[in-house]
């Protein structure tokens, strides 16, 4: 049976949100009652912690840093939670490098710089796409398609780079891993880029490429990965949903009239079909999550717009 | 970020630059007030446009451009766009050209932000360069500079993917994140919310390549169709129009880009026309912005009459009242931040031409010699700046 959501107070931000794929991410801390959300504007990330009985927020704002060196702007392409088992960590992408944070975003644990060219080429540089799969691995993608492994300890700052996987050529735009939480499944993570290729794959000392499944000559924005089902968001505004290690098609949505920046999904749900649709008057959308695994509450965020838009059913 | 930024960047917002001092220069030329000394014929029009289009499309000029180099800032964007408004013998006060840089900017920005397809930001550019064309149609030789820098585009942006357009305009909208002034033109076409974002129609016909949205189709192991469902969108969309030509010449389909101050709503607020019932009824139609006005007041108090300096030698200056919010003259209207059509007579006296182009030089001072990459916002595009001046 359909629901309705209806819209919610509003949150505000410190900075309005940048046009970025993917540009709003959720923590949600059971134990604390609160969840934390995290919108990028150009170089800074905004981080909010909202209480669940929506009586307290609180605002920190984190700067893109290259190691210790306060140098001129660069700009935040990503910025995720990777929830691992032991600890959660907050990840910047930007176009210097890859930072990763204690979740509340108070300490720096680990920085790793790109090579960048002595002297600016017509390609871009940057990192973008990032994933936790598994119990201790974090993966973020890169402008020139590699995807770095980072092996993450349960705690402390060892974290090491394990392993570089070459197969995409194009940048990557997103990545994904297994989020059903079914130990079962072979494919943990599936990683898109700008021709729309997909690659699945299993992860552990060696990632394996499960599969290739490729585009349609337009960028694949935003991906997901559930019960082996790998959803992906493109330029051309429509969601396929394949089965990950196959790569068979199983539907084909004629969603949006514009590229779809950010696509997500309730984890606990397990529908997939139609529901809801809401159009957020005048504002082109960014970023948008599920608040919670149930799909109860879910959140917007959008260019130029200082809030984080909620919704939840009725 | 994407360093295949700048040409688009400057083509397109110096061609929204040429719109509107064209339009300005033809008000003036059917402005009747008689307390102006020194008149805009057509003749002087044409010069001054022939010399702002010829400094653009000088070869050296886009050469520079076309480098793959990290996008200026603000502030060295506005000085280039300051000198390639002063390539002829129209020179404009600070705070004329304060307002013509938010007009163009927020005119360009609105282009980007409605942009269908990440690739449309180049139709986008070849609306401006066609239109630009159109105006110097009786400078051959002008074309034929216009027409190789369109081939150099053509020749650097189509082999770009839709993925690095995206990252274009992304970079763009980086550069144009929270400037919401409201323009009364944007407002008065209701293209434009009174808190300056931009009105985004979720009708109308589908970018190409797109399908309309609202089907669900399921497909078997075979990759057969097994079933179709259908949903309501949200929108009120059609089907596709045909793609826009990325030639030297063509049907560009999109309007973006092209010269919105040309369309008839804009004649009819030719001063010409221009009764006392239409001001009355746009004066009942507006809301009053009192926080604008006071910075108005202010800018008013501060520097009397906004005007112009038509050079025709140095000693002798001709004023010009380019862009003055009279109540005689309806014009363009920019007005920063206020829908308040009935404000007075913004009177400030026209800063000497020797002023400008101090301020200029001390702006142009700042910058190393030799265009040496030292870090700080002015310094980006000094080589671009000492060329000009080679122009």
């Amino acid at each position: 049976m359909s629901k309705m959501y209806h819209k919610e107070k509003s949150i505000q931000l410190k900075s309005s949100a940048s046009a970025l794929y993917n540009n709003l991410s959720v923590l949600r801390i059971a134990p604390r009652c609160i969840t934390y959300f995290t919108v990028v504007h150009a170089n800074v990330v905004n981080m909010v912690s909202a209480s669940w009985d929506g009586l307290n927020y609180s605002h920190r704002q984190l700067q893109s840093k290259e190691g210790n060196v306060a140098t001129s702007s660069s700009l935040i392409m990503q910025a995720a939670w990777c929830v691992l088992p032991s600890r959660d960590l907050l990840v910047l992408t930007s176009q210097k490098g890859i930072q990763m944070y204690e979740s509340d975003g108070s300490i720096m644990v680990y920085w790793h710089a790109l090579d960048t060219p002595e002297t600016p080429t017509a390609k871009a540089v940057f990192a973008r796409g990032i994933a936790a799969v598994r119990e201790k691995y974090i993966c973020v993608g890169v402008s020139s398609g590699s995807v770095l492994v980072f092996d993450v300890p349960s705690k402390g700052s060892n974290i090491t780079l394990s392993e570089v996987l070459e197969e995409h050529k194009e940048a990557i735009t997103d990545m994904a891993s297994e989020c059903s939480g079914n130990l079962e499944c072979i494919a943990d993570l599936v990683s898109a880029d700008d021709s729309g290729l997909l690659c699945v794959w299993k992860s552990g000392e060696d990632f394996q490429l499960l599969n290739k499944i490729p585009g349609f000559d337009t960028s694949c924005s935003s991906v997901k990965l559930w019960k082996g089902t790998v959803i992906a968001g493109y330029g051309t505004g429509q969601i396929r949903l394949y089965e990950g290690v196959t790569g068979i098609l199983l539907a084909e949505v004629n969603a949006h009239a514009r590229w779809i920046y950010s696509l997500d999904i309730a984890p606990f749900t397990g529908l997939i079909e139609h529901m809801y649709n809401e159009c957020v008057t005048d504002t082109q959308i960014c970023g948008a999550r599920f608040c919670d695994g149930d799909g109860y509450a879910f959140a917007v965020t959008g260019y130029d717009l200082s809030e984080i838009i909620r919704y939840t059913q009725a | 970020m994407s360093q295949r930024t700048l040409p688009l960047l400057i083509i397109n917002l110096g061609g929204e630059m040429i719109y509107i001092l064209d339009q300005r220069l033809r008000a003036q030329d059917d402005n009747d007030d008689k307390t102006q000394r020194g008149r805009w014929t057509d003749d002087d029009r044409k010069r001054v446009m022939n010399d702002i289009v010829a400094t653009m499309f000088n070869k050296a000029f886009l050469e520079e451009l076309l480098r793959p180099q990290d996008l200026y800032s603000h502030r060295a964007l506005r000085t280039v766009l300051t000198r390639l408004a002063h390539a002829s013998i129209m020179r404009l006060n600070q705070a004329s050209m304060d307002k013509l840089y938010d007009l163009m900017t927020m005119a360009f920005k609105y282009q980007i932000v409605l942009c269908p397809r990440p690739k449309d930001l180049l139709l986008i550019t070849f609306n401006h360069t066609d239109t630009i064309k159109e105006l110097v149609k009786d400078n051959p030789s002008l074309v034929n500079q216009i027409n190789e820098a369109q081939r150099q585009l053509i020749e650097v942006y189509t082999p770009l993917s839709d993925g690095d357009f995206e990252l274009i305009r992304h970079t763009l909208l980086v550069l144009f994140q929270d400037m919401q002034i409201r323009v009364s033109i944007f407002l008065k076409e209701k293209i434009q919310n009174p808190n300056g974002h931009f009105v985004l129609q979720t009708s109308g016909p589908v970018p190409y390549g797109f399908e309309v949205p609202g089907l669900i189709r399921y497909f078997n192991a075979k990759g057969q169709e097994v079933r179709r469902t259908r949903f309501p969108s949200g929108g009120n969309y059609t089907s596709a129009l045909r793609q826009g030509s990325f030639d030297l010449s063509g049907d560009r389909v999109t309007i973006l880009g092209t010269n919105m101050y040309n369309t008839p709503s804009s004649q009819e607020m030719d001063p010409s026309t221009t009764s006392n019932s239409t001001r009355k009824q746009k004066q009942a139609d507006t809301t009053p912005n009192p926080l604008a006005t006071e910075e108005l007041n202010l800018l008013a108090k501060l520097m009397g009459g906004m005007e112009v300096q038509k050079i025709l030698n140095v000693d002798t200056g001709f004023k010009v009242n380019l862009l003055a919010l009279d109540q005689e003259e309806e014009g363009i209207g920019i007005s920063e931040g206020t829908a308040h059509e009935s404000s007075r007579v913004i009177n400030i006296q026209a800063t000497q031409d020797q002023i400008a182009s101090t301020e200029l030089a001390r702006i142009a001072g700042e910058f190393d010699e030799g265009g040496s990459l030292t870090e700080g916002p002015g310094n980006k595009g000094d080589d671009l700046l000492a060329m000009m001046d080679e122009l």
